[in-house]
């Protein structure tokens, strides 16, 4: 295994980590504030489904991401429904956003495209071409048929070249690793990972991220002091909801090109495992989606691993981070302890 | 004090919570531009309207009655399974192993021993969470989720690198051998000179799923056993008290709830396929999650509640196959039902409550 071929593999998990990452921060924020959710799949696949059609029916990716964003946050208010006003259980609450996201996109996509459930793809095209005319026209009634032009044929994520990628190409090991693992990658990779610091910034150093871990812990005394524990955990889980939003757009307009049935594929529950790798912190969430992008990664790229004698099927691979995940639930490697009042509805005292 | 009279919790709750679902269902059906009249009409017609929509309907309500029943045993000790689509993939494995390596002179032995086999296979897939939740304190519904991806894993490595026939491309087992073929409800018909329901995969299982009805019910209503057990789920601190060891009611309940689970195979993978094929279980363990809900974890509820599935699935089946109505909208039918019968629970019993309350205190006035 060259040098080359390492970067390759290090590029391709930085970029199967990034809906990882956004999805575990997202449930980070909901579980600190003491709101289970087990729904990130379901999440994540609405707002992957609604960015792609709004991509496709406009030509913007731009629309896309806000109607992914919306899409994830409806299931997100249903949650909170569920689970902070209702009183409800979280658990079974998560359960049915995923079935609901699973269904749903299914029905809708097929009402709207008849491609069985899959969106058209997100190239520029005859395909899309037709779709996006009748926004296009609108639009150029308004801002000048260029400019209607230029915002309706960008339907994914670019790619973007970071300040002075191709001069350093040359340098020996920083060149190509500035060039080709740390540069181009389409704006929501870095949006993610700047959202780790932010995340840690706004939990630790802030008033909000102060009451947000408290009211994981101990809602009774958050509601003494006087601050709204409903407030506080609808804030929480619309967060969770904006995050999915990201990580599902990031998965059919930045990952791939287009919506296609059940294209989650378990990853929303790869997340909540990695969350519990992370024992719940930010830097530790960073940590673990790297660990779960590479051994994604590996599997992709050798599908069965040879190490010496024996040689590891993808299945085993691909099963891993469940794996790691119970192993760390048992405790035998260092503890996770989930925030204390997380999963039970606030009752206010009469 | 109970605030509501009983019949209004057990009954009209849940189908207050029903008819929510189906309201909203309805209202998705008019969303993507068809007539629900039409789509219940022609679901109630595929279904119900013949012994061959009978025949899969009783198929996939014997599907849902286990799995089912294994949710429910499990919420009785306030353990919320939902690895019963792992626990019932493993038992397909076990019920492959015992029709495929061991040669069974009649179909009844290699039941029982199926059987054996499934429930076995499944109470260990179960064990492992129970052990780590009731020992180490790990969350029983994260475990179990990471079980059933664990398990889809493991049974695609052993259909595509051990079961699988020399020569075969299909990522699946060989077919059984004839002795272990289990008789279909038709035959059995077909014996005394009635057709009914030829060609339809409902077969002698649903007999052994109306009998785990009747089990779960003496078990956690008649016995020692299932005294504790409902104890435990009621208050874990009380039940420990009263001597009731935690880690044995969780590990002792995992169990009976894993291979309920794992019995589901010998309908799919025994009387249905005749094989092991991959994703055998097709989504049934999940569906149990709704069916409990439904049936308030009450054997005669998620008998009911299995049947309405079983309605749904077969209905749906046929919507797919004579309208533009994709299969998935029984995937968004079960949301809702989730949604409205678990989650959503208390806005539905919120205000009859204070409805009931109000009424009572003006009849004392």
């Amino acid at each position: 295994m060259d040098f080359n071929t390492i970067l390759q593999i290090l590029d391709s998990a930085v970029r199967l980590m990034t809906p990882l990452l956004l999805a575990c921060l997202a449930g980070l924020y909901s579980e600190r504030a003491g709101v289970f959710d087990i729904g990130l799949e379901g999440k994540m696949l609405m707002a992957a489904f609604t960015s792609a059609t709004v991509a496709a029916l406009t030509g913007n990716v731009w629309l896309g991401l806000c109607a992914g964003i919306i899409g994830s946050l409806m299931l997100s208010l249903v949650h909170g429904l569920a689970s902070i006003t209702f009183r409800g259980n979280q658990l079974i609450s998560g359960v049915a956003i995923n079935f609901l996201a699973a269904g749903l996109t299914v029905l809708l996509g097929q009402k709207i495209f008849g491609l069985g459930g899959r969106t058209p793809t997100l190239n520029p095209g005859a395909e899309l071409e037709a779709l996006t005319t009748p926004f296009r026209d609108w639009l150029s009634g308004i801002v000048g048929p260029d400019l209607a032009v230029t915002l309706t044929t960008m339907p994914r994520f670019t790619e973007i070249r970071l300040p002075f990628a191709d001069a350093l190409r040359d340098v020996p090991v920083i060149g190509p690793i500035y060039a080709e693992l740390i540069s181009d990658h389409s704006i929501l990779v870095y949006v993610a990972f700047l959202c780790v610091p932010a995340t840690w910034w706004l939990l630790n150093r802030t008033r909000f991220g102060l009451r947000l871990r408290a009211v994981g812990e101990n809602p009774a005394a958050v509601d003494t002091a006087g601050v709204s524990v409903t407030r506080l955990r609808y804030a929480a889980v619309g967060i969770c909801g904006v995050l999915c939003g990201l990580a599902g757009a990031y998965l059919a307009t930045g990952l791939s090109a287009g919506f296609v049935k059940d294209m989650t594929a378990g990853r929303g529950f790869i997340a909540l495992a990695a969350l519990i790798f992370a024992k719940w912190r930010p830097w530790g969430a960073l940590g673990a989606t790297f660990l779960f992008g590479l051994l994604e990664a590996i599997a992709n790229r050798y599908p069965n691993l040879e190490l010496g004698p024996i040689t590891i099927p993808s299945m085993f691979m691909n099963a891993l981070p469940y794996i790691l995940t119970v192993i760390i639930l048992a405790g035998f490697v260092g503890r996770a302890i989930p925030p204390r009042a997380g999963g039970e509805p606030y009752v206010k005292e009469r | 004090m109970d605030k509501m009279p009983k019949w209004v919790d057990v009954i009209l709750t849940p189908v207050i919570s029903l008819l929510l679902a189906a309201a909203i269902s309805a209202l998705v059906i008019l969303a993507i531009g068809e007539s629900p009249w039409e789509a219940l009409k022609t679901m109630v017609t595929g279904a119900l309207g013949s012994s061959y929509g009978w025949g899969f309907t009783l198929y996939y309500t014997t599907n849902f009655i286990f799995t089912g029943l294994a949710v429910a045993v499990a919420y009785h000790a306030a353990l919320f399974n939902i690895g019963g689509e792992g626990q019932a993939g493993l038992g397909g494995l076990g019920v492959a192993l015992v029709c495929l390596f061991i040669p069974w002179p009649h179909w009844t032995l290699a039941l029982l021993g199926a059987m054996l086999g499934a429930a076995a296979f499944g109470a260990a897939w179960a064990y492992i969470p129970a052990i780590l939740q009731a020992k180490r304190g790990s969350h029983i519904v994260i475990t179990t989720i990471m079980f059933n991806f664990i398990a889809a894993a493991l049974l695609n490595w052993a259909l595509v690198r051990w079961l699988r026939p020399v020569g075969s491309m299909d990522p699946a087992s060989a077919n059984f051998p004839p002795s272990t073929h289990l008789p279909k409800i038709s035959d059995i018909f077909a014996r005394f000179g009635i057709e009914w329901g030829t060609h339809t995969p409902a077969n002698v299982t649903f007999l052994i799923a109306l009998l785990a009805c009747v089990a779960v019910w003496l078990l956690i209503w008649r016995t020692r056993l299932g005294y504790e057990i409902r104890a435990f789920g009621k208050s874990e601190t009380a039940a420990r008290y009263a001597g009731i060891s935690p880690v044995r009611i969780t590990v002792i309940t995992m169990l009976i709830s894993g291979g309920l689970a794992g019995l589901m195979a010998i309908n799919n993978v025994m009387g249905e396929a005749e094989r092991l094929v991959l994703n055998s279980v097709e989504g049934a363990g999940f569906i149990g999650i709704a069916v409990a809900l439904m049936g308030r974890n009450h054997p005669v509820g998620v008998l009911l509640a299995a049947l309405l599935f079983g309605f749904l699935y077969q209905g749906g089946g046929e919507l797919a196959l004579w309208t533009s109505i994709p299969r998935e909208l029984i995937i968004v039918i079960q949301a809702l039902v989730i949604l409205f019968t678990g989650a959503l629970d208390n806005m539905v019993r919120m205000p009859l409550e204070r409805f009931f309350t109000a009424r009572r205190l003006r009849n004392r006035a």
